[in-house]
């Protein structure tokens, strides 16, 4: 058991940030958000994706993939969480290889899931049944909703690399709280100083650690109770870390110009993604009445 | 990231689990919570069990007495230990976790081969003498002073809180060996043997009625200058290490301990009915993610150590501040499953919960692991 990144792990992940620091950094993510019309789908960046092999990354060489495994697929999603990028990545890279054109990134792919459809009308193709697909307006500025009549049923792959996604932002909002709790000063000194924001902050580290540590297990395990797991846990990390670093940002975080709210809204969505808390919570009940609860490894 | 086991660590496995299945039936009844020296036999005879078998310090260093096994093995003993019910370390906390553990990554040859065999083979127990009246969280704040007469320290002052002093030989003791340097700076790491003169315990009781630690007045009492780990003054350092260990490994059996203990409230709930309470039900549900993922943080650190050469990492602070809370809400949660039983003091759930109060405040309180988190992992900076 070497439950840490691996040398090529780490340099897959570092690929990733790099590649979405240079091409989807901040300036280009608060020029979407701030775009006159509907979000729009950056196609150019699509295809880079494509490229880079972020949706082709599971797929086996001898289909014109990269042939690496769910580890490395959380990785990737994880930085596309902290980056806070946009479009229906889930649904592209379950795509590809079934849908033509998904795994270099040419083909957009939407999906159903649960009642909600993200990126109908940008998409290609979409999977899952969208009769009487009404548009909603959505409360993340970067993600046009539809609502469907009819439930898709979750996909453990997806929640997985959703929770990855979630765990990105959580790790991102906790580096926003840290950097500012350094520099703004109230009371002569930073208020990184002061207790009461530097509990905010550690308990913001405690929720990423333990959330890393049950979605990483979940990707190696591929189990679905450790993926429900990693999901309840991820959605918290994410869900609460963005609360905090909002209240660390003090009125400043209450603004449309701090990313804050971006990070909490998307956070919103994606709990709302696959299995809900509450199936979740019922089946790892369920696991409880075996002889040996907990994970088999 | 690998959680698989390799075919020798699978094997290691397969043969503690036999061995356990077979000594585990043959043991004494445990005996009762207040019977302490009834309680020192039994887990040093347990001790003495796994000596015999070669179990015990596994992942010591093999200089030290140990094994000089991996601390995946280590994991995997305790994993094993613990789903099989096996005896809890009990008295023997202190000296195979924390003192035991510092003594081999600090002390000298002669050091090591003096103290280290007896807590392997369950001869001797030992005690934690840091805390005193008037420095808990700051610690550093001691006062106990000792003076050196010829080649003894000359000790006197009190501690506080110390867990199984009743029964210790030995206590690992913080002293001011400087009484004019800074704070930090002035402390000596000891090894005290707890028969010398001078020495009076007196038991306190505990919120659930027993007496599991103890006030140690210490008036005058002589420890060889030779029982000091570590350099004079520089026992702060000595120190670090020994509390990198007790936050940073001491828990992890305990959290498939509580893993177990939680199967056993969902099958108690269904038993009596309460599981037909979906708040309740989900509530369970919930504290399975949480210890499954605490095990995954453990899995985490574990593997991060051994990378790191076996001691600890600061992620110990961030895995007991998760796992204090969680293991309160476990035993909170086990009374919402019994009702008016969870009142019943014979019940072990009922003592169970009750110890479970002192998790957030043994071994640094939860906002002093805070205050590490945000200071020595975050960087921000110290208050004023
Ligand atoms: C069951 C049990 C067993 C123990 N066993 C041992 C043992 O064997 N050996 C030993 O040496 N000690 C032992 N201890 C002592 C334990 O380490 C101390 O109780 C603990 O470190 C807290 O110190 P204190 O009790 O003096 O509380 P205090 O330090 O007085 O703290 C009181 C409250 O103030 C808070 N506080 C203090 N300082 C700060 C700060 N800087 N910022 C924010 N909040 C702060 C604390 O978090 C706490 O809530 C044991 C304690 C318990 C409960």
């Amino acid at each position: 058991m070497d439950f840490q990144l691996t040398d090529d792990q780490r340099a897959l992940r570092a690929g990733v940030r790099e590649l979405l620091v240079r091409r989807f950094g901040r300036e280009r993510l608060r020029a979407a958000v701030d775009a006159p019309d509907a979000p729009n789908l950056d196609r150019a960046l699509w295809r880079e994706l494509g490229e880079a092999g972020f949706f082709a990354l599971r797929l086996p060489e001898s289909a014109g993939g990269v042939g690496l495994g769910l580890p490395e697929a959380v990785l990737a999603f994880e930085e596309a969480g902290r980056a806070l990028l946009t479009g229906p990545l889930v649904a592209t890279h379950l795509a590809a290889g079934e849908v033509p054109g998904a795994a270099t990134g040419e083909t957009v792919v939407a999906a159903v899931d649960g009642t909600l459809v993200e990126w109908l009308d940008a998409a290609d193709v979409v999977r899952g049944d969208v009769t009487g697909a009404v548009p909603m307006r959505s409360a993340d500025p970067l993600t046009p909703l539809h609502r469907v009549p009819r439930a898709a049923p979750p996909d453990p792959v997806a929640a997985l690399l959703t929770a990855a996604e979630q765990l990105g932002s959580a790790a991102r909002t906790c580096e926003l709280a840290v950097q500012h709790a350094r520099t703004r000063e109230q009371f002569g000194q930073p208020i990184g100083a002061f207790q009461a924001v530097k509990h905010l902050c550690s308990e913001m580290l405690v929720r990423v650690e333990v959330a890393r540590g049950a979605v990483y297990a979940a990707a190696v395990t591929a189990d679905p109770l450790d993926i429900a797991a990693a999901g309840l846990l991820a959605d918290e990390a994410a869900e609460r870390g963005a609360r905090d670093c909002l209240q660390v940002h003090g009125g400043m975080g209450f603004t449309w110009e701090s990313d804050v709210h971006l990070h909490l809204k998307r956070a919103w969505l994606r709990a709302r993604r696959g299995q809900s808390a509450a199936e979740a919570e019922e089946a790892l009940a369920e696991d409880l009445q075996s002889a040996a609860p907990g994970p088999r490894t | 990231m690998d959680l698989s086991y390799t075919p020798e660590e699978e094997d290691f496995r397969g043969r503690l689990r036999e061995w356990l299945a077979k000594v585990l039936p043959g043991l004494p009844p445990k005996p009762s919570p207040d019977d302490w020296p009834g309680r020192r036999a039994y887990d040093l005879g347990w001790q003495r069990t796994l000596y015999d078998a070669g179990y015990a310090g596994l992942h010591w260093p093999i200089d030290a007495g140990g094994r000089g096994a991996t601390p995946t093995q280590h994991l995997i003993f305790l994993e094993e230990t613990e789903n099989a019910g096996a005896p809890y370390v009990g008295a023997n906390f202190v000296g195979l976790l924390h003192a035991g553990p510092t003594i081999a990554a600090e002390g000298s040859a002669e050091q090591r081969a003096r103290w280290l065999p007896p807590v392997l083979r369950g001869e001797e127990v030992w005690c934690q003498g840091f805390s005193e009246p008037d420095a808990g969280s700051d610690l550093a704040a001691l006062r106990t002073r000792a003076w050196r007469d010829g080649d003894d320290y000359v000790v006197s002052g009190s501690k506080i809180w110390t867990s199984h002093a009743e029964v210790a030989d030995w206590c690992e003791l913080l002293v001011r060996t400087d009484a004019k340097a800074p704070k930090h700076r002035g402390i000596s790491w000891l090894a005290m043997p707890m028969d010398a003169p001078g020495i009076t315990v007196r038991p306190l009781r505990t919120l659930a009625g027993s007496t599991e630690f103890a006030e140690v007045f210490l008036d005058e009492v002589r420890v060889p200058v030779a029982n000091r780990v570590g350099a004079e003054n520089d026992g702060w350092r000595v120190t670090m290490v020994t509390l990198s260990f007790e936050r940073g490994t001491a828990f992890v059996g305990e959290v498939v301990a509580c893993r177990r203990v939680l199967g056993e409230l969902a099958r108690e709930a269904r038993k009596n009915g309460r599981w037909d309470d979906a708040v309740l039900r989900r509530g369970l549900g919930r504290l399975n993610a949480e210890f499954r993922a605490l095990w995954r943080l453990t899995q985490w650190n574990v593997s991060e150590s051994e990378r790191a050469g076996g001691v600890p990492g600061i992620g110990g602070s961030v895995f007991k501040l998760r796992y204090s809370r969680a293991r309160q809400e476990l035993y909170d949660a086990a009374a919402e499953v019994l009702g008016p039983e969870a009142l019943d003091l014979d019940s072990r759930w009922t003592l169970d919960r009750l110890s479970s109060l002192s998790y957030t405040i043994a071994a640094g309180t939860s906002q002093i692991q805070r205050n590490i988190v945000a200071e020595r992992i975050l960087g921000l900076p110290k208050g004023r």
